[in-house]
């Protein structure tokens, strides 16, 4: 099984190598990829049906709990079908949609790049992994809507599409790390028989609420649902394949998955429900307003994404049940609807509606397919769509609360999408043939048989719906933790309120789609209300975002030294006072302390006039000066207090920087005095500020006890270990004899530094003028 | 004692920051020393200070008979003042050498990476 997922990697690796080869006539031979793994799925169906679920473990980073643990059970079955099912045909239209396209063989890695990353995602039984499957399948959408890269409008969509469905995953990873520490494990399949105690759990609503969001943003979920418009620039097959049946459902997958985990709770529930009847309704409603056939469709879609949640989130038998099977009616007839797209508008130039009719007289294969299409997402017997809403319908007959506002909701938007369905699949081709598309070439097999296969299964499925029933259907259900073995999936179901339903459904549908033609008018108007949609009011956000991270940068990041200066000190006076006062008092006790000779004091009173007087002279020399004053005052410190290796090195480095300053400083401009007084004061009071909570700071420290283990270590050792009495050289020729080394080492690089620049001479250009 | 060099300890802090704060980039040179001595002293007082008791074994034993100054913070303040002479020599050398590019040590006039500006 791990071969088979990473098939599609590696063969996108191979086309790295090999691009030339499939670039051109050989495109076709990509298709037997998907074809090989979707035999290799298939030949699972009567393991599955039995009730067998088959699953396999390799471990990755065993440490972390993370493993590429792969179950295939009835729902990744489903999806594994779909993805290589759909995959295959449409490998096979690309092949002749982008026929002689430059960059033909990147096209195919990234598509079975995709198909790999989709099949692990749905495969895995390891949160983690399937968190990394999850970010894989975004990337390679990225890399498929901005397809066109030359295209300012793709690249800009392609980066919504990832910044949507990247906060998503990200929101994955969260809720995955949560319901790790809540249950112990990122196995799903171990966290089913922990239902009770994590419904129990503090953070249950949090980690709902993360896989939620995961699931919205990749499914189009309102209010995220604008990226997927938007990804309708990439080339109508990643359309077809990412963008209606496979990826958008992977939000649909993993709610699905966690129903028997999260689900059958009330707030599981009633979000789902509300969720999605908000997106199929205000979607649906927006297909009315599109001209661009890819447009109608992308928002239908958004609309049937959103009666799955809706259907997810109703959680009785019945809603599975619909739900599985209009997965199936969805990928089937709107994969048909988005090839057909793909043919009229590579044989036309257009995917203006309004433009399109008649095209039956040149492609009849392809209005069959259309035209078998828009009737199964009318939901008209006898294809399989009809069954697909029957379900709907009695699912939402039997919802527990609210049960007329639901019926309403998903009856209008069924007779939407019926609107949608017909805008899509049979006004291009009714009607008289516009002179400017009479010589428009026939597509080829290639195009349209794609089209055509999956619109006779829609009608195949519907004709004989045990094909699908014991299959593919009761095997998902059963994965969402319900029975439905008694049921059987029938055209005829006698009569009832559901068929009264779905006749006012068909009736009213079809009398809307004579009496509402999509129109640039009806275009225009929804524009207008384009400033209030999420869409444009998640720009201004990152617009708004952007201004104020410019405004904070150039407040923190000035490029004046000072102030930097100014932020870190003041942060530092602020926090430790803060710590200081807030906790203990200073405490001296005098006990402790040593006592002040008449000399130590002359030095200390040195000291601090040198330090007043480099910082108040007027003369550089004189600063220069007085600094050196002040560190040969620290020198006699040093001395007093038993530092006699210090004080000599102080008073060695003291002097070299004084000679080094007085050689190098007689150069310089006039010592200049460039603040102002306002400026000097401000300064000086948080100058003192620092000064006296460091003060503060050593003598708060001088009152706790001190340890000197690691002195009386050296101490000890000094001479028994390294042969040597004063244990200060000793610590930094032996013990620490490496540090020295390389401080050695710095020195030398400055010295190097030093005489570079020294040594350097000018180039002409070099010097300002 | 400690509390006198606590004060100082103080004042050597602030007049350091206080001359980083200046637009001279000479002073800024001097801020950075002062505050380097400030940092030394801190650490020398905060090791407890003794008088008169040098780490050095005396004459002929192995061990010390009597107490005696830490020689941790000393070895630390050594390996501090040496490199920071590292960074001084170097600092020194480059204001010498902006100068003569730029022909100025205002620092406010040296905030672009571009040369022309």
């Amino acid at each position: 099984m791990l071969t088979a997922i990473l098939l599609g990697f590696l063969f996108a690796l191979f086309l790295v190598f090999t691009g030339k080869f499939f670039r051109g006539k050989m495109a076709i031979l990509s298709a037997l990829i998907p074809a090989g793994l979707f035999a290799y799925f298939a030949s699972f169906i009567p393991k599955i049906s039995s009730g067998e679920i088959i699953s396999r473990t390799y471990q990755w980073v065993p440490a972390f709990g993370v493993d590429l643990s792969f179950k295939l059970d009835g729902l990744s079955l489903l999806f594994s079908l779909m993805i290589t099912g759909i995959g295959f045909l449409v490998f096979a239209y690309t092949a002749s949609y982008l026929r002689g396209h430059k960059y033909l063989d990147r096209f195919y890695g990234y598509l079975s790049l995709f198909m790999a990353a989709m099949l692990g995602l749905v495969l895995s039984d390891n949160l983690i992994s399937m968190f990394v499957f999850w970010e894989l399948t975004s990337i390679s959408s990225f890399f498929l809507i901005g397809f066109n890269n030359t295209n300012p409008a793709s690249r800009k969509s392609a980066l919504t599409a990832l910044g949507i469905t990247g906060f998503g995953g990200f929101s994955l990873l969260a809720g995955a790390l949560l319901l790790g520490s809540i249950s112990g494990t990122y196995s799903i399949s171990e966290m089913l028989s922990m239902k009770e105690a994590i419904a129990g759990s503090e953070y249950y609503i949090l980690a709902v609420v993360f896989i939620f969001v995961a699931a919205f943003t990749k499914s189009a979920q309102f209010p995220f649902h604008f990226w997927l418009p938007g990804a309708m620039k990439a080339p109508t097959p990643v359309s077809t394949y990412l963008h209606s049946a496979t990826m958008v459902k992977a939000g649909i997958y993993l709610l699905m998955r966690f129903t028997p985990v999260l689900g059958d709770q009330e707030f599981w529930n009633t979000t789902l429900i509300i969720v999605g009847g908000v997106t199929m309704v205000y979607s649906a409603v927006h297909a009315l307003f599109r001209t661009d056939l890819k447009g109608v469709l992308a928002y239908s879609t958004i609309s049937a994404l959103g009666i799955l949640v809706f259907l997810i989130g109703l959680g009785s038998k019945d809603a599975f049940l619909a739900a599985s099977v209009f997965i199936i009616v969805h990928a089937l007839y709107k994969a048909t609807l988005f090839l057909v797209t793909g043919i009229i508008d590579h044989q036309t130039g257009t995917r203006d509606v309004t433009k399109l009719a008649g095209l039956r007289k040149i492609m009849m294969p392809v209005a069959i397919a259309g035209i078998l299409a828009a009737i199964s997402s009318a939901g008209i017997p006898p294809t399989v769509g009809f069954l697909g809403k029957e379900l709907t319908y009695e699912a939402s007959l039997h919802a527990e609360a609210f049960t007329v506002v639901i019926v309403v909701a998903i009856v209008l938007t069924k007779i939407l999408l019926l609107w949608a369905g017909f805008v899509a699949g049979i006004k291009p081709f009714t009607g008289k043939l516009s002179e400017e598309y009479t010589n428009v070439k026939a597509p080829d097999f290639l195009m349209w048989g794609p089209a055509i296969i999956l619109a006779v299964l829609g009608l195949i499925f519907g004709i004989f719906p045990m094909i699908i029933e014991s299959a593919l259907v009761k095997p998902v259900v059963s994965a969402l933790g319900a029975d439905a073995s008694e049921y059987h999936l029938a055209l005829w179901h006698g009569f009832n309120t559901v068929l009264l339903l779905s006749a006012i459904t068909i009736a009213v549908g079809v009398l809307l789609y004579f009496l509402v033609k999509p129109s640039v008018k009806l275009e225009n108007k929804i524009g207008k209300l384009e400033f209030i949609s999420p869409k444009s009011i998640l720009e201004k956000g990152t617009h708004y975002f952007n201004v104020f991270s410019a405004f904070w940068t150039n407040v923190f990041q000035n490029g004046y030294l000072r102030n930097y200066v100014t932020t870190i000190v003041l942060f530092l006076v602020v926090l430790v006072s803060y710590i200081m006062f807030g906790s203990s008092r200073v405490v001296i006790d005098h006990t402790q302390l040593s006592q002040v000779t008449a000399y130590e004091l002359v030095v200390a009173l040195i000291l601090i006039a040198g330090v007043f007087y480099t910082v108040f002279t007027k003369s550089r020399l004189a600063a220069v000066a007085a600094m050196g004053v002040v560190g040969l005052a620290i020198c006699l410190i040093f001395v007093f207090y038993s530092a006699p290796d210090l004080a000599m090195t102080q008073f060695s480095i003291d002097t070299l920087t004084v000679i080094l300053f007085v050689l190098v400083l007689y150069r310089l401009p006039k010592y200049l005095t460039l603040s102002d007084y306002k400026m000097r004061i401000r300064d000086g009071v948080l100058s003192a500020a620092l000064g006296t909570v460091i003060c503060l700071l050593a003598l708060q420290v001088l009152a706790e006890p001190t340890n000197s283990e690691v002195g009386d270590f050296y101490a000890k050792n000094a001479y028994i270990m390294a042969k040597g009495k004063n244990v200060v050289n000793v610590i930094l020729v032996d013990f620490r004899g490496i540090d020295t080394f390389m401080e050695i080492s710095v020195l030398a690089i400055a010295a190097i530094g030093v005489f570079g620049l020294l040594k350097l001479r000018l180039k002409s250009t070099d010097r300002s003028q | 004692m400690e509390v006198l060099l606590a004060i100082i300890i103080g004042i050597l802090y602030a007049a350091g920051i206080y001359m980083m704060l200046r637009r001279s980039l000479v002073k800024l040179i001097i801020g950075i020393i002062l505050l380097g001595n400030g940092a030394n002293l801190l650490i020398f007082l905060l090791g407890r200070i003794t008088e008169g008791a040098p780490p050095i074994i005396p004459g002929e034993s192995k061990v010390f008979l009597e107490a005696y100054a830490d020689p941790v913070p000393q070895a630390l303040i050594l390996t501090a003042i040496v490199i920071s002479f590292g960074l001084q020599s170097f600092a020194i050398i480059l204001v010498k050498r902006a100068h003569k590019v730029v022909k100025t040590d205002d620092l406010d006039e040296m905030n672009a990476t571009d040369e022309d500006s």
